[in-house]
């Protein structure tokens, strides 16, 4: 048994080194190229959406900044390569992404500058505007820029050289996985740096980093430009591989997406981006062919499972399942699991929420067979009605389980 | 060897029409144990503000160590030697202690630029956390989470963090704040251990840990220096009595008379 000097020690040595599941994300996007080879061009854009996720995650889940702009530096490296392409007659792709990178992080320098002296709703606004400002130059421009016509067929030379972008996305998918892998690298060192515990001592209290004389403005412009980078490279890589670009890369949908999906995932934990983007593009791309007037829906509920069940994101959502299956209480990894000895409204609670997700679900299923929204409770009540009583009899069944397992049910303590 | 640490010059604020620091002149040598005692709303966390750096002076100066850091920021002022504590916790909360500890050493050496090494590569900083955290009683706390601990432990981090800043004036925002009475005293013994050299400044409303600690006492009434002197001369102050007892009521009369018998 080592002491709490060496266990503390220990502890923060150690936090850094790389533990095998971390090899688990690599190896499901390898093994997805040889089990979905007529999907890679679908994989390549899970992959560039992972990037942008993990660019925010940056700021976001680390540093507590939040933006819904982000996708003006999406927006930046995407045009970058395509007007250095088109105009300038520069179309090697491996430059392109380095000089988007570089150009966005300048461009998130210099905006990070003004607005990050601001926090929480006017800095989340003055974000808005900022992508909305590009967007609109852009329209004003459309001369260069093509507009929401976009900038179509352009061309780039073949990676190193040698490999020639083919039609199934193969060779694009290794290379977006590469470019991946090699600013995770970066990311992951960034978050484990003690400017990355700098970092997460803004999120948790700027004003103690003030008064422990950390220069926070600094702080927050150095990792609003490298974050800015990062989705530029992404943009860059959006545009490489659809050889298409139009102003609506700038969207505010785009902003507001990159963010649903990281928090989906989980924020502050790396790999919330990884499951996060993938789960959200997998099932955007499910629900569409499913309906494709009403595929929202399905998205919507999504994210009403996930503020019922998973606020912390997908990833905190495994989290507390490891935490209640090892029992332990006020372990690191169920830290945030509060035990509730008021069984019956727990219970009551849970069946609330079942109900109130059966319904909508009965919803979603409905859509498909009848795509009329409105006709669901008066058109069909037996399922309206089973539905929701079958989510009710789940929400309080998982509880209910728990139960059994632990002794105690488990509610989600509220966020202080 | 005596010199001043600190050095307020006739600092004034206003919110708006309202004069919250008037005039108000302070000296603390070095390895001063110094008070700022005064009825509620007498502009003592201003004045604690406005010396850190927080809230700007209309007029005056505030001078460290010689320097003139009246138009320094918060953030330099305290990489100059000018800690302090909170009267609400301000910790980081989500953290674990030792990371807490780490931090704020980290951010003191300038170690908080570097992007690429790991956190955990530099012993130095972690052992010296932990020394930290050893000589407040704190090690067998050190990797649990700040919100998991009680308010009296955490009291002692939001101390340990101004502790591991190494400074040479330290202000103390009413240090047993909200801590029950049973485990105060674990915080006034940490404050009386404090290193000679450091110039303390101890802003408090209960008289037993002013006369206790305080070899000098400045009185804060309504934004301006009331009065100022040793414990013994504060204590036979008539004025003081009438203002403490005529704002304060019973119940800080009550207290003062429990600091003359520490006295």
């Amino acid at each position: 048994m080592l002491d709490a000097r060496e266990r503390g020690a220990d502890y923060l040595v150690r936090r850094h080194y790389v533990r095998w599941p971390e090899a688990l994300p690599w190896l499901i996007a390898i093994a997805c190229f040889f089990v979905f080879p007529d999907r890679m061009t679908f994989g390549g854009q899970v992959l560039i959406m992972i990037m942008f996720a993990l660019s925010l995650d940056l700021i976001l889940g680390y540093a507590g900044i939040v933006t819904l702009g982000h996708a003006a530096f999406f927006g930046v490296g995407a045009y970058t390569v395509a007007l250095a392409s088109l105009r300038l007659g520069w179309s090697e792709p491996i430059s392109g992404i380095v000089g988007s990178g570089i150009l966005a992080g300048f461009v998130g320098a210099v905006v990070g500058w003004f607005i990050l002296r601001y926090r929480g709703l006017t800095l989340l606004m003055l974000t808005i505007a900022f992508a909305a400002m590009l967007q609109e130059s852009g329209n004003l421009r459309s001369d260069i820029t093509g507009g929401y016509d976009g900038l179509p067929g352009l061309m780039f030379d073949p990676l190193l050289g040698t490999f020639q972008y083919d039609l199934y996305g193969h060779t694009n998918y290794w290379y977006v996985l590469t470019v991946l892998a090699v600013i995770f690298y970066f990311v992951r060192r960034i978050v484990y740096s003690p400017f990355g515990q700098a970092l997460t001592g803004i999120r948790e209290n700027v004003r103690r980093m003030h008064a422990i004389g950390s220069p926070v403005h600094r702080r927050l412009v150095t990792v609003y430009a490298i974050s800015a980078a990062i989705a530029g490279v992404a943009g860059a890589l959006f545009t490489q591989t659809n050889a298409y670009v139009t102003l609506t890369v700038f969207d505010f949908d785009n902003s507001a997406k990159v963010m649903v999906m990281l928090i989906l995932g989980g924020t502050g934990r790396l790999y919330g981006p990884f499951l996060g983007a993938a789960v959200y593009m997998i099932l955007e791309d499910y629900f569409s062919k499913l309906s494709p007037t009403f595929w929202q829906l399905g998205i919507g509920l999504l994210l009403v499972l996930a503020v019922l069940f998973a606020r912390r994101g997908l990833l905190g959502l495994a989290e507390d399942a490891r935490g209640l299956l090892a029992g332990k209480r006020g372990s690191l990894a169920s830290r945030r699991l509060v035990w509730k000895r008021d069984y019956w409204s727990a219970l009551g609670s849970s069946a609330f929420d079942g109900a109130v997700i059966g319904f909508l679900a009965g919803f979603a299923v409905n859509l498909k067979e009848a795509d009329l929204m409105t006709s669901y409770v008066t058109g069909m009540p037996e399922r309206a009605l089973v539905f929701t009583l079958g989510g009710a009899a789940i929400g309080a069944g998982i509880n209910a389980v728990a139960l059994l397992i632990a002794g105690r049910t488990a509610v989600e303590e509220p966020p202080s | 060897m005596t010199a001043t640490a600190l050095q307020v010059e006739g600092l004034n604020r206003a919110f708006g029409a309202l004069p919250v620091t008037r005039d108000v002149n302070l000296t603390l040598e070095r390895g001063a144990r110094h008070a700022l005692i005064g009825p509620n709303g007498a502009g003592k966390t201003t004045l604690v503000n406005l010396i850190t750096g927080a809230l700007r002076p209309h007029s005056g100066r505030v001078v460290l160590n010689g320097e003139d850091i009246t138009n320094l920021s918060q953030a330099e002022r305290a990489r100059r030697g000018l800690a302090r504590t909170f009267q609400i916790n301000q910790l980081f909360r989500g953290l674990t202690v030792l990371e807490n500890l780490c931090m704020t050493i980290g951010e003191r050496d300038g170690h908080c630029s570097n992007l690429w090494r790991s956190a955990g590569a530099k012993r130095v900083v972690i052992d010296e956390a932990l020394d930290h955290l050893d000589s407040l009683q704190l090690v067998d706390d050190a990797l649990r989470l700040v919100r998991e601990l009680p308010y009296g432990r955490q009291r002692l981090v939001e101390i340990a963090i101004a502790l591991a800043q190494k400074p040479r004036v330290l202000l103390l925002d009413e240090p047993a704040a909200g801590v029950p009475s049973s485990e105060s005293h674990l915080i006034l013994d940490v404050v009386a251990a404090l290193d000679p050299d450091i110039a303390v400044l101890i802003i408090d409303h209960d008289m037993d840990v002013v006369f206790r600690f305080a070899r000098e006492i400045t009185v804060l009434v309504q934004g301006a220096v009331f009065t100022h002197g040793t414990p013994e001369e504060i204590m036979h102050n008539e004025q003081v009595k009438a203002v403490y007892l005529g704002q304060e009521g019973h119940h800080e009369g009550h207290h003062a008379g429990q600091g003359a018998r520490h006295g």
